[in-house]
């Protein structure tokens, strides 16, 4: 009798466990990355908070195993395993492109549906075997690029220089930007590098202004993108300077001050939400992040980067509904996780923070060019919105 | 390439040369004393700045706590009457803190003296005790210092940078900033310093005989433990003015230390790590060399200006006698 009755307890209390659905997500919150990450973690810690008081997931309570990467690969690929084994249903994450990459052989070989949060293009494309249970909601160098040289364009620039970071977001840039400037006619006269702790960038910035460029690119991220800037103002160059999106944290602006005035950037739409048109599909729900956000964490402490965390759940969720509908992930974890992926991939339309998503079974970033871009400008240390592809 | 290129090349490879040559002094000093190579010495630079950008805007940065703990380690170490100079040192620190918030000119003597006191605080808790050990494992613990140091000043002051307003704005030409001058007046002044301290002072001279023959020292009447403490505050205070100076400059965050002591060493390494004038001059090759390749080939600076080392290594090597440890 006694060993039916914990027979019983075991099997009531193990039902009740997996009631929970446990999602995944690794982030950068310490390391290079930090300023990435932490908003990031910021926003699931939010999340985790609203899905406690509303009751969770078609009636399922959700669980957010958050760990740290430290914006290391070893370490991001040693938490996906654990989080594999935890049972988790999908995996978010991570922040940078290397642990993104280093983290799609781990989630293919378990088949586990994984959104990363990081930039590089190479991380959905193309969707070969592993990739096709990898999705991610940032948008693409690629993308960027078409913005920034699209706006060249726009201002009669026929030559650009380039200066960038020497590792992965750098040459990236380089890579990309250079490609499509070519196609559309400019000339890129000079292609620099720089390391992000560099001290002085006198040299590479004096070959620059030589060459005479219309336009020069910045291909860095946060704070240190400031250097390359300033330097170029005080050797007087006096053509348009742009930044990537990288830099679209409030920490560049208070260390860049005045030296960056006027600079160009392509962004998200949510950087400047409340200049967008009204009928900007993706306002509304930008605005509604941003407004949480800044409700739990300070007025003005808000960052594209948390969005795209944000956005990463917008897709997960209608996800979730639909997949519970077909399996019952406490019956059969392999079969659930296979279905979410089939759904996450079945998203059409769907309004987000940074634009619309729609994925297919080529497409694995779903952004469309239009939705996903506009151009800033830094004037008077604010963010203005100066161009929209719509 | 033009004669205005050129001269910019110059003024920036020495403006650079002359960091990298404080801090390659610094560490041939703090070598020739203790054996220690002193890694975390960028750390301690950049901790100079950034405690200041804290105490300007009204806060406290956690590099005071760090240096108290440790001050307190120290006196735990020391009881009795030794235990009275941490002990006095700190809590006159810490008072300083609390008066120096918001106003620069007190904010930046704070800012020294914390370093100041945290680098001696590190050589009495970390390296004092293991004075004996082979240097070997006087790297491992400086390593691991610099490993710590670098977490806690994430930890601090978080990940973005930080630029303090200059001391002095505005340029004397173009490609010269009077805050570049203060830079260059600074390490001019510095070695004029450590030249009479070394040439006339008493002191300078027991530490200079401690490092020629630290048995010899001993058997004359010098403290090796006092001679250790004096290198690294020599050295730590070189650190944080340094660090003032140049933040402006160049902004200030956790991670930018490593890079500058870490050339600062290449050149000490050029000088053998014992000779002073010529890890100087080392210093100013590295600046140069680094300013011009980042003219030349900026994608492959950094593999350049480490690539210096082989030479100097191998040159090394040829002239080696076996030293005893």
């Amino acid at each position: 009798m006694k060993r039916w009755l914990a027979a019983l307890l075991v099997l009531a209390l193990s039902a009740m466990a997996q009631e929970v659905l446990k999602v995944g997500v690794v982030v950068s919150a310490t390391g290079p990355a930090a300023s990435l990450g932490i908003p990031e973690r910021n926003t699931f810690l939010m999340l985790q908070e609203m899905l406690d008081r509303t009751g969770g997931v078609a009636g399922r309570k959700v669980q957010f195993i958050i760990l740290d990467d430290a914006s290391d690969t070893t370490q991001a690929v040693r938490n996906t395993r654990r989080l594999v084994e935890e049972g988790v249903v999908a995996i978010i994450g991570t922040t940078t492109t290397p642990a993104s990459l280093g983290m799609i052989p781990v989630v293919a070989e378990a088949k586990v549906p994984m959104i990363s949060l990081a930039a590089s293009k190479d991380i959905i494309h193309p969707v070969d075997a592993q990739r096709f249970w990898v999705f991610k909601t940032p948008q693409t160098e690629e993308l960027m690029a078409r913005a920034i040289v699209a706006d060249m364009v726009a201002r009669g620039v026929k030559t650009v220089g380039y200066i960038g970071f020497n590792d992965a977001y750098g040459e990236g840039w380089a890579r990309f930007f250079e490609a499509e400037a070519k196609a559309k006619g400019l000339q890129v006269v000079a292609s620099e590098r720089y390391a992000r702790t560099d001290t002085s960038v006198t040299g590479q910035v004096l070959r620059i202004i030589a060459r005479r460029p219309d336009a020069v690119l910045i291909g860095a991220s946060g704070t240190p993108a400031v250097l390359p800037q300033r330097t170029l103002r005080e050797r007087g160059y006096a053509g348009l300077i742009y930044q990537t999106h990288g830099v679209a944290n409030p920490d560049f602006l208070r260390v860049g001050g005045k030296d960056v005035e006027g600079t160009l950037l392509p962004a998200g739409p949510i950087l400047v939400a409340e200049q967008l048109p009204s009928t900007f599909p993706s306002k509304r729900v930008a605005l509604d992040y941003i407004q949480r956000y800044e409700a739990k964490y300070g007025i003005g402490s808000y960052s594209t980067f948390g969005a795209h965390a944000w956005d990463a759940w917008l897709i997960l969720k209608p996800a979730l509904e639909r997949a519970l509908k077909r399996v019952d992930p406490a019956k059969d974890l392999a079969g659930f996780r296979s279905a979410l992926r089939d759904e996450i991939e079945a998203t059409r339309n769907l309004v987000a923070t940074h634009g619309v998503f729609t994925f297919s079974k080529e497409d694995h970033l779903g952004l469309r060019f239009e939705d996903a871009a506009v151009m800033v400008q830094i004037e008077g240390g604010r963010w203005k919105l100066e161009r929209i592809f719509r | 390439m033009d004669a205005t290129i050129l001269s910019f090349l110059l003024l920036d490879g020495l403006q650079n040369g002359v960091v990298y040559g404080l801090l390659a002094l610094s560490l041939v000093l703090v070598f020739a004393v203790t054996r220690v190579i002193l890694v975390p010495i960028g750390e301690l630079l950049m901790f100079a700045p950034l405690s200041l950008v804290w105490l300007l805007e009204g806060k406290l940065p956690g590099t005071l706590w760090l240096a108290l703990a440790l001050g307190g380690a120290w006196a735990l170490m020391d009881r009795g009457r030794g235990a009275l100079l941490p002990l006095l040192g700190g809590v006159g620190l810490f008072l300083l803190f609390l008066v120096a918030q918001g106003r620069p000119f007190l904010a930046h003597g704070a800012a020294v003296l914390l370093v100041v006191y945290l680098g001696v605080a590190t050589y009495r808790v970390f390296f004092q005790p293991m004075r004996g050990a082979t240097v070997l494992s006087l790297l491992i613990m400086a390593v691991g210092l610099h490993v710590a140091y670098q977490g806690l000043g994430l930890v601090f002051f978080g990940p973005e940078q930080f630029r303090p307003a200059p001391l002095l704005s505005g340029e004397v030409m173009v490609g010269l900033s009077w805050q570049g001058v203060l830079v260059l007046l600074f390490a001019a002044l510095s070695l004029a310093g450590l030249y009479l301290f070394f040439r006339f002072s008493l002191f300078g001279k027991a530490l200079l005989a401690a490092a020629e023959n630290r048995l010899g020292a001993r058997l004359s009447g010098i403290r090796p433990e006092e001679a250790g403490m004096v290198a690294f505050g020599i050295a730590s205070l070189l650190a944080a003015l340094s660090g003032l100076l140049l933040a402006p400059l160049i902004n200030a965050a956790y991670f930018m230390g490593f890079m500058l002591g870490l050339k600062g060493f290449v050149a000490a390494i050029l000088g053998g790590l014992a000779s002073y004038p010529v890890a100087f001059l080392g210093a100013l090759l590295v600046g140069l060399f680094e300013s011009f390749t980042s003219f030349y080939a900026s994608a492959y600076k950094e593999a350049l200006v480490f690539l210096l080392l082989v030479p100097a290594l191998f040159y090394q090597s040829l002239r080696a006698r076996t030293v005893e440890e």
